[in-house]
């Protein structure tokens, strides 16, 4: 059965981690849990691919989970919270992980949270087709005009700000 | 009778609860975070709550995706806290209230809310890194906590009508429990913020501040957020901020706000807090030139830090 389209599936550069991902993503989640415990990350590190066989992986979420292909694993049905313990077992932050995963340089992406991080204009909509409701839009004239840059922006497809590489949700 | 005499809402990033643990307090970065909750922490010395309802949401911790309750109430009497990957947090273990706690499932079930009833539960940073901030880094928690969870890792999470109203349930439990308690509730989590995918590091101060701005004079326009206006404008991750409306719900209709603070980042996120007076403790104990006082005292302290354009 085909899956009905989602209102969220028109953020750019997101994956919303819905019940269906959920039931995607199960056995990367569940690998993830294992790895809370000491022995399990001791385990895996000694040997990722023989550890990831017991949790009826696909092939394409083992590949993604060596590969440390975070979005990928995002599309598979991984979440974040739960991929952030691979993360942790490799001694990786959130910060670190959410770097990676916009494609920017740690310092890059460190320097772009510290002026105050993405900014929300150009990155509402994919399909350009979002406005602004008119008490945000009525607000100021500088918003309009940063909304009309960033319609440009989005059917560009480009989900990252220029500051940061853009990349293809693929990526 | 046992009375919310306030509300408090603060972030819960991880890397703040890092940031403690590896003593880097005092670093320029961590710095301009933590300043802004050192009159918290001296208000919370004064106000000296009984019991501490602390909503927060589990972050793969507690429920994995084998089991994930919308809303979860703690009524053991202790919760650890959790290796969330990198071992356990060094904070003490958390104290229940079971008495209470149970009190709350038995009156807001019967409510109509389907609590999910937890008397085994590890916690993490969600509720950890709150608690420092407000109670700093004793041996021992000064008072017993009652652990709300909500979900708002899977979609979709509790509306923020629900949430709102939930707090207004938990509310009447309170007043309906004999013993003379006095109880702060928190709200945690937020604010704007993402940290997954290729749109991560998303900060919407504009958005963040009338949320702020709202939460003292206008909650149940917050209710009526949709869940998508919060992920397309507070970062997917944002969505959390419904946990405060739990807080929200579960004071008065007109509070005082004694405090506020924001700021833009730790790590990943925009950290926002908020202290809310419920009136009523004041008229109750004949102080209201007292609690004039405070609120002006407070004003002073107040701090908007916009760091983002």
């Amino acid at each position: 059965m085909a899956r009905q389209a989602q209102d969220y599936e028109d953020i750019p550069g997101t994956v919303v981690f819905d019940a269906e991902k959920s039931r995607q993503g199960y056995p990367i989640n569940m690998f993830c849990m294992s790895l809370m415990k000491e022995d399990n990350r001791k385990a895996f590190k000694a040997n990722e691919a023989e550890y990831l066989k017991q949790w009826k992986l696909s092939p394409e979420q083992t590949q993604a989970i060596l590969q440390r292909d975070y979005n990928r694993m995002l599309e598979l049905g991984g979440n974040i919270y739960f991929t952030a313990k691979l993360g942790a077992t490799d001694g990786h932050s959130f910060r670190h992980l959410a770097a990676v995963m916009t494609g920017s340089t740690q310092d890059d992406y460190a320097a772009m949270m510290l002026a105050g991080g993405r900014s929300v204009e150009g990155n509402r909509s994919k399909s350009g087709q979002f406005q602004p409701k008119p008490r945000a839009a009525a607000k100021s004239k500088a918003a309009s005009t940063s909304k009309s840059k960033a319609v440009s922006k989005a059917t560009s497809k480009s989900p990252s700000k220029s500051r940061s590489k853009s990349r293809s949700r693929r990526g | 009778m046992a009375r919310i005499i306030a509300g408090v809402a603060s972030s819960h990033v991880p890397a703040i609860g890092m940031a403690i643990d590896q003593k880097l307090t005092e670093e320029p970065y961590w710095q301009r975070v933590f300043s802004g909750f050192e009159k918290s922490k001296e208000w919370m010395a004064k106000a000296k709550p009984d019991v501490a309802i602390v909503v927060y949401n589990d972050h793969a911790s507690a429920f994995s995706v084998e089991i994930v309750p919308t809303f979860a109430l703690g009524c053991a009497a202790e919760f650890p806290p959790a290796d969330e990957g990198w071992g356990p947090r060094p904070v003490p273990v958390v104290k229940g209230h079971p008495e209470l706690a149970s009190h709350i499932a038995q009156s807001v079930i019967l409510d109509e809310f389907d609590l999910t009833i937890c008397n085994k539960m590890e916690v993490d940073h969600g509720l950890t890194v709150p608690m420092n901030l407000l109670f700093g880094s004793p041996k021992e928690w000064p008072c017993p906590v009652v652990p709300v969870a909500v979900n708002v890792v899977l979609y979709p999470p509790p509306t923020g009508h629900r949430c709102f109203m939930l707090g207004r349930a938990i509310r009447k439990a309170i007043e309906s429990y004999p013993e003379d308690l006095k109880v702060v509730i928190f709200g945690t989590g937020g604010m704007s913020h993402q940290i997954s995918g290729p749109r991560a590091g998303l900060i919407n101060s504009k958005f963040d501040k009338a949320f702020l701005d709202n939460l003292t004079k206008d909650p149940k326009k917050l209710t009526r957020i949709p869940h998508l206006e919060y992920m397309r404008e507070a970062g997917a991750e944002g969505i959390e901020m419904v946990m405060w409306l739990i807080m929200r719900g579960a004071l008065d209709d007109k509070v005082d706000e004694v405090y506020r603070f924001y700021t833009v980042p730790a790590s990943n996120t925009a950290v926002g807090h908020i202290i809310l007076e419920n009136h009523r403790r004041a008229v109750a104990k004949g102080k209201r030139a007292g609690a004039a006082k405070t609120k002006r005292a407070a004003h002073t302290a107040k701090q908007f830090v916009r760091r983002s354009k």
